[in-house]
């Protein structure tokens, strides 16, 4: 309770020591907790090893390897781990072969990942933050979007999966931090999908990987290290397009993803003590996205608050926000409210400034439910 | 595993690139010139500027480093490379302007068989462009693009491919497709956008694609399938198979950065792939000299560590021996190859461009009649006495009467129905494409007049 608040605080002195200094392990702490538990929502199915983000993702990307010998992982710096350590031990246990770094170019390893997939290859690429994915952009919107349509379904790349850090970290400045993930839901032939924690991520990037259609999975990278929970062991896949209600509430529906969930989750928190009972879901899959789940609780409260990382005009928020106004509109009992990052690049000493933090969600839900 | 296709023995510089081909070389003698030091019989192994032990370093470059990428040597000299070479890079040919085999010419040798299909397709694929163009004209395609003036081209590499080698082609490469089986009847149904198009109407004309025949369907957008090919051509070898990936593109798709990308990581992930530039001079209304001021797009080939050769592409047994010994040593070497084949583009653009409005008609006809592939290439099949004028007429008059029924049939038959518009965008259709479905129909229903009569619902 009183650690989710630190949380947050503790959260980025963490990670800072941790990003600064990439041979600090996890164990330094952070007011005398050895380890920081990611936000616990609804049960945990099972019982697995406690791992963080990139050690789930890091799982994940080991059985994918293992369980279909015709996939592949491959981008910048992946061969000895990667920058994040995701790729930590792929390379020496599947060869160089299949597990390889690339030049850098971005654009080529997309065009080359789409290539690969379209011979019936699971092409699981990295790039190496989402802020450098712009180079990709024309292929991955003029041609993996639409490789399958535009050949009559002859041919598909569903076997490309590029996975990418996104989203604050507390000293990104303009090109470590950024949420780019509204240029994508506007390409149709594409899926988006944001894992909030690492039992979230293992099986959301597996279904990712098996899916039948290009995926782009941001990862928040603000949770590698800090966010841990229990993540079973073994291969499990987590539905896409499927949103989830991760904590119940009757007075106002909130919507996120990724890493901006926890967030919310404490100003749910701070909401519940005032009397306001949120709902909180989370999307999961962005693309294309489940409204029924969201339309369903926003006409049981009658309320929306959307928040996200990305800048609030034109940022995935609107799309949620038109969409459910046309659905619920006289159910509405407020307007629909985001609190979302400013109309900026995002900025480095200004950061604070610039998220949506739990204070500006606590405020927003105050005024939507006294509108 | 890929065959083996080397000898084992270590080969000094000079000799023969391979032993199977070497029986078909009409003259011995190294097919490398200039850096023999390159060549190896080491299957596998790449051959890496850093890597080289054979270099031998002169009086003034005594003293060399280790850097990170390998030895290099110094020079107190201060001496910067030239931004061109002292002579642009010869291009290959075997026939001359008239046809006549060119004495001690290296080429790999054709049968008569393959000669007279070659000289068949590429008449039937200048008919089909001939005919197609007029039906554009005529307003009854909504738009076409030719190959003329390099059916050589087209034709001659598919020759010297197998049916297992994957294709990517950029949008001017139709022969490819023909010459592996692509009946005249699909190219109407494509360009009429009927139910017969297995694109299902949803892409321009021209834009062929054929799974059945390993060619990926054609995109509008430039250069970008550069890049795929890489990645398919890695699969292959991965694979272990007996093939490789072509790709085609022109002098203007050379500049994008998806050539860049392509080329370097061909090098990088050594895959057995053959990029052929199409250097027809124009990209639309642009000439090479506003394009780069590179020796064409051959020399780019040595800066990625590709091996290339620039070629006459309206020589047609030079395309196919040039292409024919890439293929073996993309796959042969797992390597790249780049293949700058020299031509030009004696049709417009596209039939959305006028080249009389950028390029002299002078220049245009010179191309078109003086030195038209086809025409030099049958005169060399009717000096071997395998082709005839009656031949000729026969194969024309034939051609075109399957091309105007094709275009009677394709005319006729039923465009794809409103459903394709939502199928393939995902494998399934997600509930939002269901939903947009469902409003269409009804809108549809309310005001068919806003809508085609011939698209079925």
């Amino acid at each position: 309770m009183a650690m989710s608040t630190g949380l947050r605080r503790c959260g980025r002195r963490l990670v800072a020591s941790v990003c600064n200094n990439r041979e600090v392990s996890f164990s330094t702490t952070c007011q005398g907790n050895n380890v920081i538990q990611q936000l616990q929502h609804g049960q945990l199915q099972e019982t697995g090893k406690s791992l963080n983000l990139c050690s789930a993702i890091n799982q994940a990307l080991h059985i994918a390897l293992e369980t279909d010998p015709r996939s592949y992982v491959f981008g910048e710096d992946v061969s000895f781990g990667g920058v994040f350590r995701c790729t930590a031990g792929l390379a020496e246990k599947f060869g160089k072969k299949r597990v390889f770094n690339t030049p850098l170019c971005e654009q080529g390893i997309v065009g080359f990942g789409i290539g690969l997939a379209a011979m019936d290859n699971r092409a699981i690429v990295e790039i190496q933050f989402a802020d450098y994915i712009f180079p990709a952009f024309d292929q991955i919107v003029n041609e993996a979007a639409k490789f399958r349509y535009r050949s009559g379904n002859q041919f598909n790349c569903g076997g490309l999966t590029i996975r990418t850090p996104y989203g604050a970290v507390g000293h990104g400045g303009h090109y470590h931090s950024q949420s780019p993930e509204a240029f994508f839901c506007h390409v149709p032939g594409i899926k988006v999908v944001v894992p909030r924690s690492p039992r979230e991520a293992k099986g959301l990037l597996l279904s990712s990987i098996r899916d039948q259609n290009p995926v782009i999975f941001f990862e928040p990278k603000w949770l590698y290290r800090l966010a841990v929970e229990e993540v079973p062991e073994h291969d499990y896949m987590l539905p896409l397009s499927e949103a989830e209600v991760i904590q119940e509430g009757s007075d106002i529906t909130l919507v996120g993803w990724g890493a901006q969930l926890s967030v919310m989750e404490q100003a749910c928190f701070d909401a519940e003590k005032e009397g306001i009972s949120c709902e909180l879901i989370d999307l999961k899959t962005l693309m294309p996205w489940d409204k029924e789940t969201v339309e369903a609780s926003v006409r049981k409260t009658g309320r929306l608050l959307i928040s996200h990382e990305a800048p609030v005009t034109g940022g995935f928020g609107a799309e949620i926000s038109a969409s459910i106004v046309e659905r619920c509109f006289l159910r509405l009992e407020a307007p629909v409210a985001r609190i979302c990052g400013l109309d900026t690049p995002f900025p480095l000493v200004f950061e604070p400034f610039y998220v949506p933090n739990k204070n500006k969600i606590l405020d927003a839900i105050k005024s939507t439910v006294n509108y | 595993m890929i065959s083996p296709c080397l000898s084992s023995s270590n080969s000094d510089h000079g000799t023969l690139f391979t032993a199977s081909l070497a029986k078909d070389l009409r003259v011995s003698g190294s097919v490398l010139e200039n850096k023999p030091t390159l060549y190896t019989t080491r299957r596998f192994e790449s051959i890496r500027p850093d890597q080289r032990s054979d270099v031998k370093y002169s009086a003034n470059h005594k003293q060399f480093l280790d850097f990170p990428g390998g030895k290099v040597a110094f020079t107190h000299k201060m001496r910067f490379i030239s931004e061109s070479p002292e002579e642009r890079i010869p291009c290959y040919r075997v026939l001359d302007d008239n046809g006549q085999l060119i004495e001690c010419s290296s080429n790999v040798g054709v049968s008569k068989e393959i000669a007279v299909k070659m000289y068949s397709d590429m008449a039937t694929l200048q008919t089909m462009d001939t005919i197609f163009y007029e039906a554009q004209r005529q307003g009854r395609v909504s738009f076409y693009v030719t190959t003329i003036g390099e059916e050589a081209i087209n034709i001659a590499s598919a020759a010297a491919l197998t049916i297992d080698d994957f294709v990517v082609p950029q949008y001017r490469e139709p022969g490819v497709l023909l010459w592996r089986g692509f009946t005249l009847q699909e190219f109407a149904d494509q360009c009429f956008s009927n139910k017969g198009d297995d694109c299902r109407g949803r892409q321009m004309p021209v834009h062929y694609g054929s799974k059945k025949l390993n060619y990926f369907t054609v995109a509008s957008t430039i250069a970008s399938q550069l890049p795929h090919a890489v990645g398919v051509a890695y699969s292959l070898k991965m694979d272990g198979k007996d093939a490789c990936a072509v790709t085609y593109f022109g002098d203007g798709g050379s500049s994008e950065g998806d050539f860049h990308a392509a080329l370097n990581f061909a090098a990088v992930t050594e895959a057995p792939v053959i990029f052929i530039c199409r250097n027809n001079g124009w990209a639309i209304s642009t000439p090479t000299s506003d394009q780069f001021r590179s020796d064409g797009i051959a020399v780019r080939g040595e800066a990625y560590g590709v091996r290339s050769i620039r070629v006459d592409g309206n020589d047609t047994l030079a395309m196919y021996s040039a292409v024919r010994a890439a293929r073996e040593m993309a796959i042969c070497e797992q390597r790249p190859i780049l293949v700058e084949a020299l031509t030009y583009r004696v049709g417009h653009h596209s039939t959305s461009d006028d080249s009389t409005k950028y390029r002299p008609v002078d220049e245009i006809e010179l191309w078109r009649s003086a030195r038209d592939p086809i025409n030099r290439f049958r005169k060399w099949i009717e000096s071997n006495g395998w082709w005839s004028s009656d031949a000729e007429s026969e194969l024309r008059s034939n051609v075109r009467k399957q091309l105007l029924d094709a275009i009677q049939v394709a005319e006729r038959t039923e465009k794809p129905p409103v459903v394709d518009i939502f199928t393939d965008v995902y494998d399934v259709p997600p509930s939002n494409l269901s939903e947009q479905e469902k409003w269409l129909r009804e809108t549809v229903k309310k005001h068919p007049q806003d809508y085609p009569a011939d698209v079925p619902l």
